[in-house]
């Protein structure tokens, strides 16, 4: 039986992580590869990385730092942020990365999906998708969750299983960074039609968070967390005790 | 010295990474001559398998792994690479693989009892069948990390552990002589990996 996943994500500028409640908030933290070790020691069963530079002096400190972590530590590693084209597939799988998120580059160009997909392989092609509430319906927002693009999330993620993603990462909008409870409602909906991996993301605050996304949302495979893991709020060992506790299927 | 076949196929970064961090002494390579001089040889790969397949027969490279293991020398493949040592497979087609393994790779969604998702992909916890060099660190039921649609078959006599989905057990791991393949990733399967990964290099002296 496949283990439920736990997923410490890393904002990554200029070659340090950085959490804050919105883009202005930005505090550095410290250095992704201690930071990342750390969380392989406790158990994390996936890392992910998001370059949030532009610049391209930012994105050769992001590989340097894509390098070092790959070269120490031996579980998935998933790569986001800027990620528009094939090249910029090949510029991270380079440096270590074993899959590698879309957004707004699929956004703006789906077929983007099917292309990596089929050089690299569906397992390696995440689509990232932020979600938000409008008007009763669950709508797709891109660049970094600023723009209403007024794509359905429920037809978004179907499309992009078609395209030939190989996971799905659904992030709340009006959850993330409230720290009430991951968006079961959101979740759910979106992910009825779906028959690819799905990890949640958007608003952990507490371990009661994980168990009640699992309980509620059998297709959620994993869950994505960053501030919580931090700040140390939540230790991943001991939520993975707890998860077990409880009776998720976890990798202890 | 440990050879690693490159042939194209998949991202290497991270099994040189691993096999440096055990400490093995490894090449990832496509000459020929390195690889006839090699204590052992790892053949990686992901993607499909008449790809990969077509890939490797291009390299010219099969008559070497050929005599690597006639020499009786420790050959290991990793994912597609344990699913080429098999005589067959059934993906997209019928095609020949290298045969150094009996059975056949075949679908796992038809033969699910339960319903799903297919790839099989993240950890998943080793039910050794047999014993095995290459668990020698390893405890019984430690994770390591899957992603693949497709599963070695009627190969009862080489499989060495199987890890249990939807109802059936999959081949997780073969071993004939001093042939070894995992279906899973030892160099993303964190330190349970790394042993596997470090055994299979001690078995190359």
């Amino acid at each position: 039986m496949l283990a439920k996943r736990i997923i410490p994500c890393l904002d990554v500028k200029d070659g340090m992580v950085v959490k804050g409640k919105n883009f202005t908030g930005i505090r550095e933290v410290e250095s992704p590869v201690a930071l990342a070790q750390r969380y392989n020691l406790s158990g994390a069963d996936e890392l992910v990385f998001y370059d949030i530079t532009a610049s391209s002096d930012g994105r050769a400190l992001f590989a340097d730092t894509l390098r070092q972590v790959a070269s120490c530590i031996f579980i998935p590693l998933t790569v986001g942020g800027g990620i528009n084209t094939l090249d910029d597939f090949d510029r991270v799988l380079k440096c270590g990365a074993d899959k590698v998120s879309v957004n707004t580059g699929a956004i703006r160009d789906p077929s983007l999906i099917g292309r990596a997909a089929k050089r690299y392989g569906d397992q390696c092609v995440v689509l990232s998708m932020d979600v938000k509430r409008v008007d009763g319906k669950f709508s797709v927002f891109s660049h970094g969750g600023r723009v209403n693009t007024g794509i359905s999330a429920e037809e978004w993620a179907y499309r992009g299983q078609e395209e030939g993603a190989g996971e799905l990462v659904l992030n709340s909008i009006d959850t993330d960074g409230v720290k009430n409870g991951y968006d079961c409602e959101m979740l759910q909906k979106v992910c009825s039609r779906l028959s690819i991996p799905v990890v949640a993301s958007g608003g952990a605050g507490k371990k009661e968070d994980f168990s009640a996304l699992f309980g509620t949302v059998p297709q959620a495979d994993a869950a994505l967390a960053a501030s919580v893991f931090h700040f140390g709020e939540i230790n991943i060992t001991e939520l993975k005790n707890y998860l077990s506790g409880c009776g998720v299927h976890v990798r202890l | 010295m440990i050879a690693v076949i490159d042939y194209g196929v998949g991202n290497l970064f991270s099994l040189a990474a691993s096999l440096k961090y055990t400490g093995a002494e490894s090449v990832v390579t496509a000459d020929e001559r390195v690889i006839s001089r090699a204590d052992s040889v790892i053949l990686p790969g992901v993607g499909a398998f008449a790809d990969a397949r077509e890939k490797l027969v291009s390299t010219g490279l099969v008559p070497v792994l050929d005599r690597h293991v006639r020499a009786g020398k420790p050959l290991l493949g990793i994912c597609l690479g344990m699913q080429l040592l098999f005589e067959r497979s059934y993906e997209y087609g019928e095609h020949e693989g290298l045969g150094y393994i009996k059975g056949e790779v075949r679908p796992i969604a038809p033969d699910l009892k339960e319903r799903l998702k297919v790839p099989h992909m993240g950890w998943n916890s080793l039910k050794f069948v047999r014993q095995s060099p290459l668990y020698k660190y390893l405890e019984q039921g430690e994770y390591v990390y899957f992603v693949h649609s497709y599963y070695g078959t009627g190969c009862a006599e080489s499989t060495t552990a199987v890890s249990g989905y939807g109802g059936i057990d999959i081949t997780a791991s073969v071993e004939c002589g001093n042939v070894f393949g995992t279906q899973f990733h030892p160099e993303k399967s964190g330190a349970a990996g790394l042993k596997i990964l470090r055994a299979f290099g001690e078995l190359g002296g």
